[in-house]
């Protein structure tokens, strides 16, 4: 099986978040990048199927060579080669059509993108990829188990779960549930010594006209101070007549 | 051309967050200079849409659809789009709707903005705010596709009333089976989601164990409201994954949030900065939560819980 794992190069979730140039570009000073929470639950699920199916995984971004880094951090934790698009990631759509080029060259299986990036929080490029490509695809998915060419994925709904069967080749739209939270894996030193000569294919394409462009960021304005109260009873009635809401 | 709104519905009711997309379509409708259709996949005759802003009914009906698949449901939402020209389609920010949204933005070609928060700030150029880095900060994108797509941010515009009667017409797509077949859906019918809720509790490790938990169950039974958690509880596993509240759990846009034994790391509270009004209960007066919340309470949970469930049991008795 030919895994693709589709990695999102996201600002640390500890990151504080703010803008420069007049408030149109994300400040990066002391900002930690890593892999994207919800695809590292992805990458970790297809190191499973590495280890106990014989999965081949590629893992693959699409950015500059600043991505660089995240990209061998995956190949540190077991990925077998990584690859980069070199065109900026102006927009879903444009990120979309250039990843089912990849797929499409790469005649991959199965593809497991994060639910969402936690920058953008589109969620919007594993259901682009796999109409694009015409692959199935299930999104939220907590848990999947591949046997031959036949799927069996869980998906998270509003108010609990379903259990979807579908033929491969498959998208998959992940976060937490694909593995647990202590499964992810630390990059050891024979990892990442490792990972140095991994091949990291940097891939050049022509980019796809962008139809959604930030103009500008605003950060919400600060908080009015909490009101402090001393019983139950003042917080039933400001709850009640101030804030109208119970 | 017309703006198109995807309304869902479950098990033949219009959902509440629908009411909110429509009375959103229509505010686009009139900025635009143009009129409202409603997509519906069940007869919706009888439940009044013009009431939340609809002027034009679309009654998608395939037999295919009796099931959701975000595939099949795409594919018919995107040919509906077409039959009307629509250059505007709208969608809600439900598990489902934000699961077929990128695939109607495939097959119309449209540029897709979810988590929008407000009216286009502008028309010409087409300029959406929406919300980004989690809450943590809002973009303004322009959006120069012929056709766009955008998701409304759950709880940001409301429905909002309206009086006239609406025309309806029935439209068949053409589609095939999904890609995916449902085998088992395991879904409790009993309990607010936390999705739906316009009341959520939700208690951290302050609760001290699981066995704990009979409070903020009791709590929420009393306000109609979900529970949830933060996100060490649901890595113990005192409660499932699912209930996690945060940066990489759900995000939650509730009327009320209350914070129960929370102290409110950043990636907690981005989850749930976009509630309305946040209750903050918690023993440590520096925990960063209070800088958050609108109202709270210093004081331990295990004091000031049972207190709240029994007056507010009388609140509730008196103001029913």
């Amino acid at each position: 099986m030919n895994i693709l794992v589709c990695i999102s190069h996201v600002p640390d979730t500890t990151s504080k978040i703010n803008f420069t140039d007049n408030d149109t570009k994300f400040d990066q000073n002391g900002v930690q990048y890593v892999i994207n929470p919800n695809d590292e639950f992805g990458l970790t699920r297809s190191l499973w199927f590495k280890e106990q199916q014989g999965a081949v995984v590629h893992v693959v971004t699409v950015g500059g060579a600043e991505c660089e880094p995240t990209l061998r951090k995956a190949l540190a934790i077991g990925a077998d080669e990584a690859i980069r698009v070199a065109i900026p990631a102006t927009d879903g759509l444009v990120v979309a059509k250039a990843l089912a080029q990849v797929v499409q060259e790469g005649h991959y299986d199965l593809v497991i993108a994060g639910r969402e990036s936690l920058d953008y929080n589109g969620g919007m490029v594993p259901g682009m990829l796999a109409q694009l490509t015409g692959f199935a695809f299930v999104n939220t998915c907590i848990k999947l188990d591949i046997d031959g060419n036949q799927g069996v994925a869980v998906r998270e709904i509003d108010g609990g779960k379903e259990t979807i069967a579908v033929t491969l080749p498959l998208v998959i739209g992940g976060q937490k549930g694909l593995v647990e939270e202590s499964d992810l894996r630390i990059p050891n030193m024979r990892g990442i010594m490792q990972a140095r000569s991994k091949p990291l294919h940097v891939k050049e394409m022509s980019a796809a006209a962008a139809t959604a462009q930030t103009i500008s960021f605003e950060k919400p304005a600060p908080k009015e101070a909490v009101t402090l109260v001393d019983t139950v009873d003042e917080l039933i009635d400001l709850l009640h007549k101030e804030a109208k809401v119970i | 051309m017309p703006v198109l709104v995807y309304a869902e519905s479950d098990q033949g009711t219009i959902k509440k967050i629908a009411q909110e997309l429509i009375s959103y379509g229509r505010g686009i409708a009139d900025q635009l200079g143009t009129t409202l259709t409603v997509a519906v996949m069940t007869d919706a005759s009888a439940q009044n849409l013009a009431q939340y802003g609809a002027q034009n009914i679309l009654n998608i009906e395939h037999e295919v659809l009796n099931t959701f698949s975000a595939d099949t449901y795409a594919a018919a939402i995107a040919q509906a789009a077409t039959s009307i020209n629509a250059d505007v389609v709208l969608v809600s920010s439900s598990a489902n709707s934000r699961y077929l949204a990128p695939m109607i933005a495939v097959a119309l070609d449209a540029a897709y903005v979810p988590n929008s928060t407000q009216l286009p700030v502008s028309t010409t150029p087409f300029r959406i705010k929406h919300s980004v880095y989690t809450n943590k900060a809002e973009a303004i994108t322009e959006m120069t596709s012929p056709i766009k797509l955008i998701g409304l941010s759950k709880n940001a515009y409301g429905a909002h009333s309206f009086e006239g009667s609406v025309h309806t017409t029935n439209f068949t797509p053409e589609l095939s089976t999904s890609k995916c077949r449902v085998t088992a859906t395991d879904r409790a019918t009993d309990k607010v989601t936390i999705a739906d809720a316009e009341i959520v509790v939700s208690a951290g490790r302050g609760l001290k164990g699981p066995e704990n938990w009979h409070l903020i169950e009791d709590l929420a039974n009393v306000l109609g409201a979900a529970t949830a958690c933060s996100k060490p509880v649901s890595d113990l596993g005192w409660r499932p994954h699912s209930e996690h509240v945060g940066q990489t759990g759900k995000p939650v846009a509730s009327n009320l949030y209350i914070a129960i034994g929370i102290s409110g790391a950043i990636q907690h509270l981005a989850g749930v900065n976009s509630s309305k009004v946040k209750v903050v209960i918690n023993t440590d007066p520096e925990a960063p939560f209070f800088k958050a919340a609108d109202y709270g309470i210093v004081g331990d949970a295990f004091d000031i819980v049972p207190q709240l469930i029994e007056k507010l049991k009388q609140f509730k008795a008196l103001n029913a």
